[in-house]
């Protein structure tokens, strides 16, 4: 396939409060189907979205966190989380979600999807993708 | 006269919090709801502004702090309340100002 190209979805907002996380999840879901090269950034309050341990049920609304778990089984690799982002806001890696995939060219060892990454290096994966989504 | 004020966006979206902050009185109730609860996250830079707040009872909604995945990584002196505390917080003020 020599038509595949770059897809970066960058999401920014905090999960619950608008319905912008689940709607970038449910287009990146549509978007992997087509086989193209997917990569997700979390930055701002996108990083809120990763945060683990999510009880929704006394808030009555559908707890959609393992759908994030669960990116690794439609191949998706690259998850990037800015690092000022979540330092800014008092977290570290550790309070964060596993995503992990299975990686073909290494007899399907379980890697982590999540690559820490400074923000002069997210603007490098903007600056590379060639179509950024926003959300 | 105390007020009971809400704050239901993101510190680090908006200035809403910093807003509702610069307006209260002492005595006054200060509710953080929806994605206004991040404030209240331990070891961020939001808490350093929550607790500038004198005077002040700050509370949380707990099913917005649970939902988040926030329940025990508050800063201390935060009060967790479930929504008939919300309730009880509405009456015992004389009103409440909702930080939009």
């Amino acid at each position: 396939m020599s038509d595949v190209k770059k897809f970066l979805y960058v999401n920014r907002k905090a999960p619950h409060g608008t319905i912008y996380a689940l709607e970038s999840l449910e287009v990146v879901l549509i978007g992997a189907a087509f086989e193209q090269d997917v990569a997700l950034a979390f930055l701002d309050d996108g990083v809120f979205q990763l945060v683990k341990g999510w009880d929704t049920s006394e808030l009555g609304a559908k707890n959609f966190q393992p759908a994030y778990t669960a990116l690794g089984d439609y191949d998706i690799q690259k998850v990037y989380v800015e690092k000022e982002s979540l330092e800014e806001r008092g977290l570290s890696e550790d309070d964060l979600i596993e995503m992990v995939y299975e990686d073909e060219d290494d007899d399907w060892a379980e890697k982590s999807s999540i690559r820490i990454v400074s923000r002069q290096e997210m603007a490098e994966i903007m600056q590379d993708s060639d179509v950024v989504l926003s959300f | 006269m105390a007020l009971l004020h809400t704050v239901n966006k993101s510190p680090y979206e908006r200035n809403t919090l910093e807003s509702c902050l610069a307006h209260v009185k002492e005595g006054d109730v200060v509710l953080l709801i929806e994605d206004g609860v991040y404030a209240a996250l331990k070891g961020g830079r939001a808490a350093d502004t929550l607790s500038s707040a004198n005077g002040v009872k700050i509370c949380a909604l707990s099913a917005d702090v649970k939902a988040r995945g926030l329940d025990g990584r508050l800063v201390d002196g935060v009060e967790v309340v479930d929504y008939a505390g919300f309730v009880d917080l509405v009456v015992e003020t004389d009103k409440t100002q909702a930080w939009l």
